[in-house]
């Protein structure tokens, strides 16, 4: 019988408790045990970064790492970002600057934007395109994701 | 009044869900009972399966069943996947089988489907099934396998070749006996794959009472999957549903069908419940289809203006270890060879080489970036050895506007010659070298020299066949509460049909582009369809789109004029409703046109109208359209390091009359990046025996948000004359024109010490060492 531990994992401020085996990762525990699939799977080694979520305030890659290294922690996925219905201005930027096209990148874009616009609300071009090196997109060229995170870094200096 | 869509920048419809994580992918989908595939695949790139033992991997708890070959379906087991593109110059139609029968052919061929409750025990006991091989010699690259005396690809097999044909204009080697000069280049451009974010994918579920599937695929196509469903599974038409949900990237080899969707429809056929199977990336990296590998021998010959008299050599093709495309990908850099350039004697001798390699079909440009790499080189070669300029000597060639339509002297793969509709080839570059100031590079390139820098500018022009028939479908319906609903073939994976098509059709109601809904890529919706690739779905969609919606708008102020007495000349529909031109007061909704054009139980509607306030419509286009543009890339070469960085990129484009802007700017991008890649890093390397040694992201590099130019567009637009919005594609000339366009721009940079290019990729390696002693700090 596979090995299991019983975690206590708070998703989007929603406390979760569940049974899961211990080889489980985090990205499959968000993805088909608590049916948050906005978080996506590229890789599956780290370097892609669609499956980036914030754990504790801090992004990391949830399909290398484990769920039951989560057990007490608080995550923020991008289900997370907003109310229901609606954009926040990192989300709108994306949406006027035509920052996707697939949208499967898109999540993990986010959520590590998310973090840097945080630590670095006035970021130049160059320190964007440093902070994305670490997450693929096929689709854009990344050119409108630098335009959208630059606009939503203006956005949210002036308080949209 | 609402607004025309058509031509505006509007914001996509596909967003919101996608931005909030509400997409849905096919992993995204989840069914009751469904159980989980993990592929036992070949680790050999040639070898003969001697047995397989199942038992210990049955024998794991959680295991539900392991399929070989034999244990397929009998329809399965006796034919191969189909050849969707035969040709008679296909001398060796090799196929795959859905599981290997008694032969592997390439590293990573699918030998066995292990089915478990959860992926994590499938491949648990994936890795338990025993399979004995007796290995085969393995042949990897497509000279050596050309070669008379080279192994088979496949085991008894008379050669490696498989198909040949030749590419005739004019009488070339009489116009290369007299030139003044004659240059001969060995071109090589190297395999690379899609590498889509989202690997492939597919959900199988089977309904025992009517013995029906559902699949859900990352397609580039529902319909071209469900017609080999039906036929590999000896089906009726009403027994195969294919829907193709949310696609995180195509590229063209999610266009392609594979034997996985075959294995998991057989398997939950089988076990009576769902089955799915998600490609991980090591798998994509193995077993999804690649592009690109050719070598060229190319000659070309020019008079002492350096006007091209004429081009021929050899281009030795790679097909990889099947030919399920076909010739489709030699035939289309066979026949995007001479570009905007006029070549009144062309000839190509073309091979197409199986190796013990995955197949390659299109991606991203389809065999057309290798034309115009090989066709650029050429160029630059021209201006070198006869000391102009480089884009004077394309100048010097160009087909001029008044020439249009142009006939290029080929015949195409339809049968049909090849015939460049419209476009303005002198003006596309003149507005590109403007734009990015080529004339003040010299003076750039010479400061940055003084300082020990060295920069380079490239220049590269393309003509791309695009809008590729046969046609694409579109229904266009308004239901009875007035909601309107557009259905159709193409299947995207990121290029915004769901917006552009609504733009499409809600001009023809006059309604806002939130009011019409699109759905694409369900072959339950439309009878027939073919899909997103190629850079056909403005021309084919778009155009059914317009004539389906141009014909219900009509049918709608037909039965609007009966219901109102009026005539039809005294109408006219906007804002969702067909009003009188004198009255707008007066009129009637969509929704009420749409509950007459129903008809009532018991009244006749004989003599009226056919029912239902809808039309479908197969556009059907009598050739391409050919989509021009020209790059130019400015570099910075540390020659030191071998590495590359971009100062400056222009991309001039036409790609005709533009639906939404917005959309058209993201392909164009989009596609250089992907041209960065083929042109500095990607490189799909195997071993001496076919093996496949950069299977992950840290070893195969794709390119990054810091590698990647900031590209200044151009826009020109010559409407097409061959479809009724002037329509062309957008899709892939990013990455057609910009790889060509790099190379040129190294190989510039690199001037000073002699180094010369004629592949793609240049790594920083490979720029090193042909810098050899001269990296060390010793300039010619």
């Amino acid at each position: 019988m596979a090995d299991t531990r019983t975690i206590t994992v708070t998703v989007n401020g929603k406390a979760h408790r569940r049974e899961v085996e211990t080889r489980m990762t985090l990205a499959d525990f968000l993805r088909h045990e608590l049916e948050l699939t906005g978080t996506h799977v590229g890789c599956e080694h780290g370097v892609c970064g669609a499956c980036t979520v914030l754990i504790g305030g801090a992004s990391a890659r949830a399909c290398l790492m484990l769920a039951v290294q989560c057990d007490g922690e608080s995550l923020t996925t991008v289900e997370g970002l907003s109310a229901a219905e609606q954009l926040n201005p990192l989300q709108q930027a994306f949406h006027d600057n035509h920052g996707l096209q697939c949208g499967f990148c898109t999540p993990g874009m986010l959520i590590t934007l998310t973090e840097f616009l945080r630590d670095y609300p006035a970021p130049t071009e160059t320190e964007v395109r440093e902070v994305l090196s670490g997450n693929l997109c096929r689709c854009t060229g990344y050119q409108p994701i630098v335009a959208a995170a630059l606009d939503a870094a203006k956005r949210i200096r002036e308080g949209a | 009044m609402v607004e025309k869509s058509f031509g505006r920048p509007l914001k996509r419809k596909e967003d919101p869900a996608l931005l909030r994580g509400e997409g849905r992918f096919v992993d995204d989908i989840h069914l009751a009972g469904m159980l989980h595939a993990a592929f036992v695949r070949s680790p050999h790139a040639h070898a003969r399966i001697v047995r397989v033992d199942k038992r210990a991997a049955l024998a794991v708890p959680g295991v539900h069943a392991v399929f070989v070959f034999a244990d397929l379906p009998e329809s399965v087991r006796r034919q191969t996947l189909p050849l969707l593109m035969p040709h008679p110059a296909i001398k060796q139609p090799f196929m795959p089988y859905a599981l290997a029968k008694d032969e592997v052919c390439y590293a990573g061929e699918p030998v066995a489907c292990v089915v478990a409750d959860s992926r994590y025990l499938a491949e648990d006991a994936a890795q338990l099934v025993e399979v004995d091989y007796e290995p085969l010699p393995a042949v990897g690259d497509c000279r050596a396998a050309f070669d008379k005396d080279a192994s088979p690809v496949h085991a008894g097999s008379e050669s490696n070749v498989a198909a040949r044909f030749p590419v005739k204009v004019g009488d070339t080697d009489r116009a290369f006996s007299g030139a003044a000069h004659v240059f001969r280049e060995k071109i090589y451009q190297h395999r690379g794959g899609a590498f889509f974010i989202e690997c492939r994918g597919a959900v199988a579920s089977h309904e025992a009472p009517t013995g029906s599937f559902t699949l859900y695929a990352a397609s580039q196509g529902s319909h071209r999957l469900k017609r080999c469903m039906l036929e590999l599974f000896d089906l009726g038409d009403n027994q195969v549903r294919v829907i193709t949900p949310d696609v995180g990237g195509g590229f063209g080899p999610k266009a392609s069908f594979y034997p996985e969707y075959v294995d998991i429809a057989a398997a939950a056929m089988a076990l009576n419940r769902p089955v799915k199977w998600i490609e991980d990336r090591r798998e994509n990296f193995l077993a999804t289809h690649q592009e690109r590998d050719q070598y060229w021998d190319m000659e070309i010959a020019v008079d002492s203006d350096a006007k091209i008299l004429g081009v021929r050599g050899q281009l030795i093709h790679e097909t990889g270890a099947y030919v399920p495309m076909g010739i489709v990908l030699p035939w289309i850099t066979a026949t995007t060879v001479p570009g905007p350039y006029v070549i009144p004697n062309y000839k190509l001798d073309v091979v197409s080489v199986f190796t013990n390699k995955i197949q390659t079909t299109p991606v991203r440009g389809a065999g057309r970036p290798e034309a115009v790499v090989t066709m650029e080189r050429l160029m630059d070669r021209v201006a070198r050895e006869l000391k102009l300029d480089r884009a004077e000597v394309r100048r010097r060639n160009f087909i001029r506007p008044e020439q249009m339509p142009y006939q290029v002297g080929i015949i195409f793969r339809d049968g049909r010659p090849v015939t460049y509709d419209s476009g303005d080839y002198p003006a596309c570059q003149a507005a590109a070298l403007e734009a990015s100031d080529y004339e003040g590079f010299k003076l750039r390139q010479a400061d940055a020299r003084a300082q020990g820098r060295y920069l380079g500018i490239g220049v590269s022009n393309t003509v791309e066949a695009t809008g590729l028939g046969p046609y694409e479908s579109a229904t266009v319906r308004i239901s009875t509460n007035g909601r309107i609903v557009v259905y159709t073939g193409a299947t995207p994976q990121g290029q915004s049909h769901q917006t552009t098509l609504a733009q499409i059709a809600a001009d023809q109601f006059g309604v806002d582009i939130k009011d019409v809904a699109v759905v694409t890529g369900d072959t339950a919706t439309v009878a027939l369809g073919i899909g997103t690739f190629a850079a056909r779905t403005a021309v084919n969609a778009g155009s059914s789109v317009h004539i389906a919606a141009t014909e219900v708008a009509a049918k709608a102020k037909q039965i609007a004029a009966g219901m109102m007495e009026c005539l039809e000349d005294d109408l006219e529909l906007a804002e969702g409703t067909v009003r009188l031109k004198s009255a707008p007061d007066v009129g009637k909704s969509l929704r009420e046109i749409a509950v007459k054009s129903i008809g009532m139980l018991g009244f006749s509607m004989a003599g009226g109208f056919p029912p239902g306030l809808e039309h479908t419509a197969h556009f059907t286009p009598e050739q391409s359209v050919y989509a021009n543009g020209t790059h130019v890339a400015e570099v910075e070469v540390d020659i030191e390091t071998g590495a590359v960085s971009f100062l400056r990129y222009t991309a001039a484009h036409d790609c005709g009359r533009v639906i939404n802007p917005m959309v058209v700017d993201g392909q164009v991008v989009g596609g250089v990046a992907h041209g960065v890649g083929n042109a500095l890093y990607e490189r799909m390397v195997y071993d001496e025996n076919a093996q496949p040694v950069s299977i992950n992201f840290g070893e195969y590099l794709l390119p990054l948000a810091t590698d990647v130019p900031h590209v200044d567009l151009v826009h020109l637009e010559t409407p097409s004359p061959l479809n009724p919005l002037g329509l062309k594609g957008a899709g892939e000339g990013g990455t057609i024109g910009s790889i060509a366009a790099i190379v040129s721009a190294v190989e510039n940079a690199l001037a000073p010490f002699g180094v010369t290019l004629a592949e793609a990729p240049v790594s920083p390696q490979r720029i090193v060492e042909l810098l050899g002693e001269h990296a060390l700090g010793r300039t010619r």
